[in-house]
């Protein structure tokens, strides 16, 4: 009785954001609407050995092959609305009301699987914890501005972390942890919280006596290769890792976002600015191109003046051939 | 919470008229705004509210001259639609919206929820959201564009301002909501009666009755001081206030006139000038026993009754009748909603479904249905007690016949009604009947409003008898 007037009230929470999103169909969508249909249109019209290869749009494929799977999936019921949403070519930039309603739909519907995760989250939580927790997400006016006007798919993404996360309150660490493994193969961004996943499984599953540690640890080891074979394996067979990977992580934007994301490197770039200004100043000259950092414009690096450019993988190769400081590999590895 | 501003299309009618408003009354001396002349065209969507419009749109054009110049710059700003202007105009209404309807609102509500002892935050919560998220005004107001937000959060000021014995205050409120939009004399008879029956009960009643009659002069005299120096300026406003010469009915409101014309042709019938007499006299006459109770025994649980009867009688029996004017028998049903669970739910979804041809014009279906869905969600909150009636009564068996035949009978309109949206949206109406979906949805509207307020009159009633129960010395 209990849960299920809880089930009910949560479907209310839902409801009730599905009306705001609804009344959010007709209003500004950014590039990640044409980059998303896209990719409908890629992983339907286009073989799997293509996917990461083709260029057809500036909007590559640069998620993980879940993803694309999920588009894959997503792409047969848009082909069985309005075909034109799927076609490689004259589908580019498509805004008819079929495909705006069509992807905006497909995202609200996405959030069910946020639901479920929020869901199994909150199960044994009490009352007002219940209540705080599905206001700050259900109704978390940040991700229906990033997910519902801007247009990404976080919600669904976000409700297999939760899953994830719920099943490790459960105890039951391998579904947490191969659920988190899925996730990865969705959005290697999710790889940021890799870390801290790694050290509790390894505490709390793994820590358990030589021979049964050992074993459990195989056994995690065993599920998460699996779950990244799944994912990976089709691409290693055609030979395109390479690609996938060149793709997934695109070194050559540069250290910073067109918009600056609130991070440590905001420090970098103003000491450059900073430093451009006086020694420019003082009479040296130095070519500071205009609006390198606020020029909003994805390309190839956004140069520096004056501080060295961060490049990752150079940094990544000397600091792996200097010393085993992982972590700090991993914080400029994830930062750009 | 926030208003969601309807990212669609604004339309030709409403919004160029508005905007044609701002341009006029920033160029042109205060005289000539209601006057025909070179400036001016009043065939072009010439001025046709009071003065306190105008003043409101100067202000909005003072706004948007700052902003955007070109927007309200005299003759070739007509038509005159980019992204910004629209942008700006849109937020003229969210902010009137947010500094007089709002304010208005929870004045009422601390009024309201401080003198009922029984009331629990929960319904003070959920009654306040409902009369914020009004569907049909947010869909009127944000979507079709207009400004009622702001003769009705005068409106609801006066109000409260009666129920907080401020009668002054609330005369000189109302005469500002009448001078904002004449639509707001649907609710002067309540005014009249209840004020009226309230100083007949002083000790000295001509002091009471002056003291109200030099307020109301008195705040008319500001407002329309430009106009009061000859009598010919004066009728010129006014003659642009009542345009009797668009008939008795116009599209399919769900009105007595439009409805019975599918068997009377009353236009045909009679002439305006007789059709005015008719009009005048069904509406005074089914405003009567609404007035005759409040005069006899006021309360503000009558008053707020009487507000409903008044608007009703009016929407039903009076001259020139929009489909928007709905929203005038909404605002006192949202302001008893607590009292009457049902019949408010059953106004919202009727009313909004009267409109519905209108918003499918306007290309507002999606923002209905949200705010539909939104609104129906809000009232059946899991906090709340939506749809169980306050002071529910004992379950007697031998009214469970009657019951359950009115269950059925309202689920039955209701299904036919949500069936209704579906046909209209996608059947097309037979070449002999272009208009046949709009004359079903005018028939089920009327039929239920008729409905309505005949319930209310009833409940106004009934208060006579109930005259010195608790109820009633609470509210007082």
């Amino acid at each position: 009785m209990e849960s299920s007037s809880s089930t009910r009230q949560l479907l209310w929470f839902f409801a009730i954001a599905v009306c705001v999103k609804l009344l959010l169909i007709p209003a500004y969508h950014s590039t990640d609407f044409e980059v998303h249909r896209h990719w409908l249109a890629l992983t339907h019209s286009l073989p799997l050995s293509n996917w990461y290869a083709d260029e057809t749009s500036p909007w590559t494929l640069d998620y993980p092959p879940f993803f694309a799977c999920f588009e894959r999936f997503l792409s047969i019921f848009a082909h069985y609305i309005d075909p034109q949403i799927v076609d490689l070519h004259n589908g580019l930039n498509y805004r008819a009301n079929s495909a705006i309603y069509f992807l905006r739909i497909s995202v609200i519907l996405s959030d069910l699987w946020l639901l479920y995760g929020v869901y199994r989250l909150t199960k044994n939580a009490d009352v007002k914890r219940r209540y705080l927790i599905w206001v700050l997400i259900v109704w978390s006016p940040a991700l229906v501005m990033v997910d519902h006007l801007h247009f990404q798919y976080n919600g669904f993404l976000l409700g297999w972390l939760l899953l994830s996360i719920s099943f490790l309150q459960e105890g039951k660490d391998l579904m947490g942890g191969f659920l988190f493994a899925v996730l990865l193969c969705f959005k290697h961004l999710f790889a940021v919280a890799a870390p801290v996943y790694f050290v509790y499984l390894l505490r709390h599953y793994c820590w358990k006596g030589l021979v049964r540690g050992f074993s459990r640890l195989s056994v995690l080891g065993a599920v998460v290769v699996a779950v990244f074979a799944a994912a990976y394996g089709p691409f290693l067979y055609h030979g395109q890792i390479q690609q996938v990977f060149n793709r997934m992580f695109p070194f050559g934007r540069g250290l910073c976002h067109a918009y600056w994301a609130p991070n440590f490197w905001v420090f970098y770039i103003i000491l450059d600015k900073v430093f451009s200004f006086f020694l420019k100043k003082f009479g040296f000259s130095i070519q500071i191109p205009a609006a390198s950092f606020t020029g909003g414009l994805v390309g190839d690096s956004s140069p520096f003046a004056v501080l060295p450019k961060v490049i990752a993988c150079n940094r990544l190769k000397q600091y792996l051939k200097k010393k085993k400081k992982t972590q700090w590999t991993w914080c400029k590895f994830l930062t750009t | 919470m926030v208003v969601v501003d309807s990212q669609s299309p604004p339309k030709f009618g409403d919004y160029e008229a508005q905007r044609h408003w701002m341009e006029i009354t920033l160029n042109l001396p205060v005289l000539e705004w209601y006057r025909n002349s070179t400036g001016n065209d009043l065939s072009y969507w010439g001025l046709d509210y009071p003065p306190l419009t105008a003043y409101q749109s100067y202000f909005h054009g003072l706004f948007l001259r700052f902003f955007d110049p070109d927007s309200v710059s005299l003759f070739t700003s007509r038509g005159y639609e980019t992204y910004v202007g629209k942008l700006l105009m849109r937020w003229t209404v969210l902010s009137s919206d947010t500094l007089i309807f709002f304010p208005a609102i929870f004045y009422f509500a601390f009024v309201y929820h401080s003198s009922c002892h029984s009331s629990r935050k929960n319904d003070c919560a959920w009654h306040i959201a409902m009369l914020l998220l009004n569907p049909c005004l947010i869909l009127i107001d944000h979507g079709h564009f207009q400004y009622n937000c702001i003769s009705l959060g005068l409106t609801v000021a006066a109000i409260a301002a009666i129920l907080s014995q401020r009668e002054l205050l609330a005369s000189c409120l109302f005469t500002l909501a009448l001078s904002h939009k004449q639509m707001s004399v649907y609710y002067a008879p309540a005014f009249f009666s209840h004020l009226l029956g309230k100083c007949l009960r002083r000790k000295n009643p001509i002091h009471g009755v002056a003291k109200l009659g030099l307020t109301v002069l008195g705040t008319f005299t500001v407002v329309w001081w430009p106009y009061l120096h000859s009598t010919d300026a004066l009728l010129g406003v006014l003659s642009r206030l009542a345009p009797f010469e668009r008939g008795i009915y116009e599209d399919y409101v769900a009105n007595f006139w439009c409805t019975s014309s599918v068997i009377i042709k009353w236009k045909r019938l009679f002439s305006v000038h007789s059709l005015k007499f008719i009009s005048l006299t069904a509406t005074v006459l089914t405003c009567l026993p609404s007035m005759v109770q409040q005069v006899m025994a006021p309360s503000s649980r009558g008053f707020l009754y009487g507000l409903l009867n008044s608007s009703f009688a009016f929407y039903l029996f009076s001259f020139q009748v929009h489909e928007k004017s709905i929203l005038l028998p909404l605002l006192p049903a949202s302001l008893l909603a607590l009292e009457e669970r049902r019949p408010f739910k059953w106004l919202m979804f009727y009313g909004l479904f009267s409109m519905f041809p209108l918003l499918c014009r306007d290309k507002l279906v999606l923002p209905y249905f949200a705010l539909h869905a939104l609104f129906m969600l809000l009232y059946h909150a899991p906090c709340g007690h939506g749809g169980r009636p306050r002071n529910a009564r004992p379950n007697n068996t031998k009214f469970d016949y009657f019951d359950s035949f009115k269950t059925f009978m309202n689920g039955f309109i209701y299904l036919s009604s949500f069936i209704l949206h579906i046909v209209y949206l996608t059947m097309h109406p037979p070449e002999k009947f272009p208009y046949l979906f709009e004359a079903i949805i005018m028939l089920i509207c009327f039929y239920q409003f008729a409905l309505l307020a005949f319930y209310t009159n009833v409940k106004q009633w009934s208060l006579l008898e109930h005259s010195t129960t608790e109820e009633e010395k609470k509210l007082i």
